[in-house]
C-alpha cells in the first residue's frame, strides 16, 4: 500500500503572534516552528498502517520552503521511509492553492491512502483534507478518533455534535485525523541516525492563485481588566445585574 | 437577483441553531447586496426541517430528498448541493462551522474552485465583493479576506456568533435527488448517541470548565454539579489540556489551540492557570469568570469576575446560589 503523509510547518501553539509590516500576515521573528501538532497522529496513523499490513510505503510531503526539510526529517526519524518537499517557491498560499498544487503533486505518484492532520494550527482552516479529496476525486473522512482497515475499506470513527458517526470508506481515500486517533511515537536516536540517510527529494510545486485575497490580519482588543469579588453573593450579584446571565 | 445559498443541516430531520443562526448571517449579507436568501437541506424525512427553516426568514427553502441520502456522506452531499448550486450562481454559500460544515464545505469548495473562509466569525459586502472575518491562530490574531471575482465566497460560520434568522413567508419546495447510494464512497453507518444529554460544548451558553487544579479526576463532579445547576441543555462542561492529557477527561471536552475554541455567553474557569492555549480557545466568551487559588493566574488577566480561593469550597456555594437563582 501507497500511504502518503501531508504534513506543515506551523508555529508552536505557545507563540505569541505578532502582525508583520504587510498587515497581512504574522512576523515571524522569534517564533519557533514545528510540526502541526495534528500531523502528528496522521504519521503515527501511516506506520501503524504499514505494520498492520506488513507491507508497504510511506512518504511524507510537505508544500513549503526548504525550512520544512526540518519537520520532514523528524518525520523520517518517526519511521516514514521517503520526504518529499513541494517547493512553493515562496507564493502566496490559501487552501484553494495548497490543496490544488498537492492534487497536482499526487497525480504524478501512486497513493492508496493520504492521512492529514484535521487542520493546522496556523490558519485553523481545516479544508485541506475535503479539498484534495475532491480534486483527486476520491472519498474522505476528516477529524477521525478511531480507524481500523481491513480488505481495504476503512471502518473510521469521528466526534459530531453529541454523538459519533461510524463511517465506511473505501480506498483510495483521505483521512484527516482528530487527537485522540493513537499516541505518536517519539523518534529514537537509531530512528534519527536512520533518518539521515533516507531520501528527500525536492520537487518544484504547481501552485496556482490563492482563492481568496487576504486584506488585513490583526490582533484582537485586548479584554478590559476584569474584577476580584470578595465573596460568591458578590459574583451571582454581579451575573445578575451587570452580566445580566443569571 | 443574486443568490447567497446557506446549505442548512439536517441530523435525524432535525435542524438546529447553528444552521438557522447561518440563516440569519446571509439575511443581513443579502439586505448589503440586495440578493435574496436561499436555503438548501438534504436528506431523506425532511418534512420538520422544512417546516423549520420555512420559519428561519429567507426566501426560499429547497429540500433535496433522497433515501440514499438519509446517513451523511460528504461525497453524495457535496453531489447533489453542487448540483443545485449550478442553477442559483450564488455570491456567497454559507454553513455552520459544525463537524458536517467542516467536512463538506470545503470539499463543495473545491468542486466549485472556490475560495473559502472557515470559523467566520463576521461577514461583509465592501466594492461589490463578499469577505469575511475569521480568528486565526486560535484567536490570537483576526483575518480579513474577499472572494476573488468568478467564485462565490464559501464560508462556514462559526456558532454563537451571528444571530439566528426568524420570518415566515418563505417559497418552499422538494425536489428528489438523483443519487444511487451504490455509488457513495464514504456514508455514515450509525450514529451513536452520546450518553449524556448535555449540550454541545461549542453550542452551550455556558460552559463551565476544569483544570488541574481540581487534584483528582473524581473532583470533576463538581464541575459537573455546577454545569447542571445552570438547568437542562444550558450549561456544558469544558476541560483545559492538562487534564485531557492526564486521562481524566475526554478530548472532545478540551478547550484551547489543540481542543475546541468556545465563545458562551458565560465562561468559568475553574482551577485552570490560564496557559496562552487555553485562552485562546476561550477569549472571546462574553463574560469569563475565573477561581483559582492563586492570584497571579493569567486566567484571572481575562476574566470579567474573578475570586481568588479554593475551588472546593467556593464552587459547591457558587452551584447552590445558581440552582437557587435558576429556579426562583
Amino acid at each position: 500500500m501507497n500511504i502518503i503523509v501531508c504534513i506543515k510547518r506551523v508555529p508552536a501553539t505557545d507563540s505569541k503572534i505578532k502582525v508583520g509590516a504587510d498587515g497581512r500576515s504574522i512576523d515571524p521573528a522569534g517564533v519557533d516552528f514545528v510540526l502541526n501538532p495534528y500531523d502528528e497522529f496522521a504519521v503515527e496513523q501511516a506506520l501503524k498502517t504499514k505494520e498492520q499490513l506488513g507491507a508497504g510505503q510511506v512518504t511524507v510531503v510537505s508544500l513549503g520552503s526548504a525550512d520544512a526539510q526540518k519537520e520532514l526529517r523528524s518525520c523520517l526519524a518517526m519511521g516514514a521511509d521517503a520526504a518529499v518537499l513541494l517547493d512553493d517557491g515562496g507564493k502566496p498560499r490559501d487552501a484553494h492553492a495548497t490543496a490544488s498544487a498537492v492534487a497536482a503533486w499526487l497525480r504524478t505518484v501512486p497513493h492508496d491512502v493520504v492521512f492529514c492532520g484535521k487542520q493546522a494550527v496556523d490558519h485553523d482552516d481545516s479544508q485541506f483534507a475535503g479539498r484534495l479529496a475532491a480534486l483527486l476525486g476520491v472519498p474522505s473522512v476528516t477529524e477521525v478518533v478511531a480507524l481500523e482497515l481491513s480488505d481495504g475499506t476503512f471502518r473510521a470513527e469521528r466526534d459530531i455534535e453529541g454523538a459519533r458517526e461510524v463511517v465506511r470508506c473505501g480506498t483510495p481515500c483521505v483521512i484527516s485525523t482528530q487527537k485522540g486517533l493513537n499516541e505518536p511515537r517519539s523518534a529514537t536516536l537509531k530512528g534519527i541516525m536512520a533518518a539521515k540517510k533516507k531520501p528527500l527529494e525536492t520537487v518544484a510545486a504547481d501552485v496556482p492563485a490563492p482563492g481568496v485575497e487576504v486584506v488585513s490580519l490583526e490582533l484582537p482588543p485586548e479584554r478590559k481588566e476584569g474584577r476580584i469579588l470578595g465573596s460568591v453573593d458578590e459574583l451571582i450579584a454581579a451575573l445578575r445585574t451587570e452580566a445580566k446571565v443569571l | 437577483m443574486s443568490n447567497i445559498v446557506v446549505i442548512a443541516e439536517a441530523r435525524s430531520g432535525q435542524v438546529k441553531k447553528p444552521s438557522l443562526e447561518a440563516v440569519g448571517a446571509a439575511i443581513s449579507l443579502a439586505g448589503q447586496a440586495s440578493a435574496q436568501v436561499v436555503v438548501l437541506v438534504a436528506g431523506a424525512g425532511l418534512d420538520e426541517a422544512r417546516s423549520t427553516l420555512a420559519a428561519a426568514g429567507a426566501h426560499k427553502v429547497i429540500a433535496v430528498e433522497s433515501d440514499a441520502l438519509g446517513q451523511y456522506s460528504g461525497d453524495g452531499y457535496a453531489r447533489v448541493f453542487q448540483e443545485q448550486l449550478a442553477g442559483l450562481s450564488p455570491i456567497a454559500v454559507l454553513m455552520p462551522h459544525s463537524a458536517m460544515g467542516r467536512d463538506l464545505m470545503p470539499r463543495l469548495a473545491a468542486m466549485l474552485g472556490a475560495g473559502m473562509v472557515s470559523d467566520a466569525t463576521a461577514l461583509h459586502f465592501e466594492g461589490g465583493r463578499v469577505g469575511a472575518t475569521k480568528p486565526v491562530f486560535a484567536g490570537k490574531a483576526y483575518q480579513k479576506a474577499f472572494a476573488n471575482a468568478g467564485a462565490p465566497l464559501c464560508a462556514t460560520l462559526r456558532p454563537n456568533a451571528f444571530e439566528p434568522g426568524s420570518g415566515d413567508g418563505a417559497e418552499v419546495s422538494t425536489v428528489a435527488a438523483q443519487i444511487d447510494a451504490g455509488t457513495l464512497g464514504a456514508i455514515v453507518q450509525e450514529v451513536i448517541a452520546a450518553a449524556s444529554d448535555r449540550v454541545p460544548l461549542q453550542e452551550a451558553k455556558v460552559v463551565v470548565a476544569g483544570g488541574r487544579g481540581l487534584k483528582e479526576p473524581e473532583n470533576f463532579r463538581i464541575i459537573e454539579d455546577l454545569a447542571a445547576a445552570f438547568g437542562s441543555g444550558v450549561a456544558a462542561v469544558g476541560a483545559s489540556r492538562a487534564v485531557v492529557d492526564a486521562g481524566w477527561r475526554p478530548h472532545r471536552e478540551q478547550v484551547g489551540q489543540t481542543g475546541k475554541v468556545v465563545a458562551p455567553t458565560l465562561y468559568i474557569a475553574i482551577g485552570i492557570s490560564g496557559a496562552i492555549q487555553h485562552l485562546a480557545g476561550m477569549r472571546t466568551s462574553r463574560f469569563i469568570v475565573a477561581i483559582n487559588k492563586d492570584p497571579n493566574a493569567p486566567i484571572f488577566k481575562v476574566a470579567d469576575y474573578g475570586i481568588v480561593g479554593d475551588a472546593f469550597e467556593v464552587v459547591p456555594a457558587l452551584t447552590a446560589a445558581v440552582s437557587a437563582a435558576a429556579t426562583a
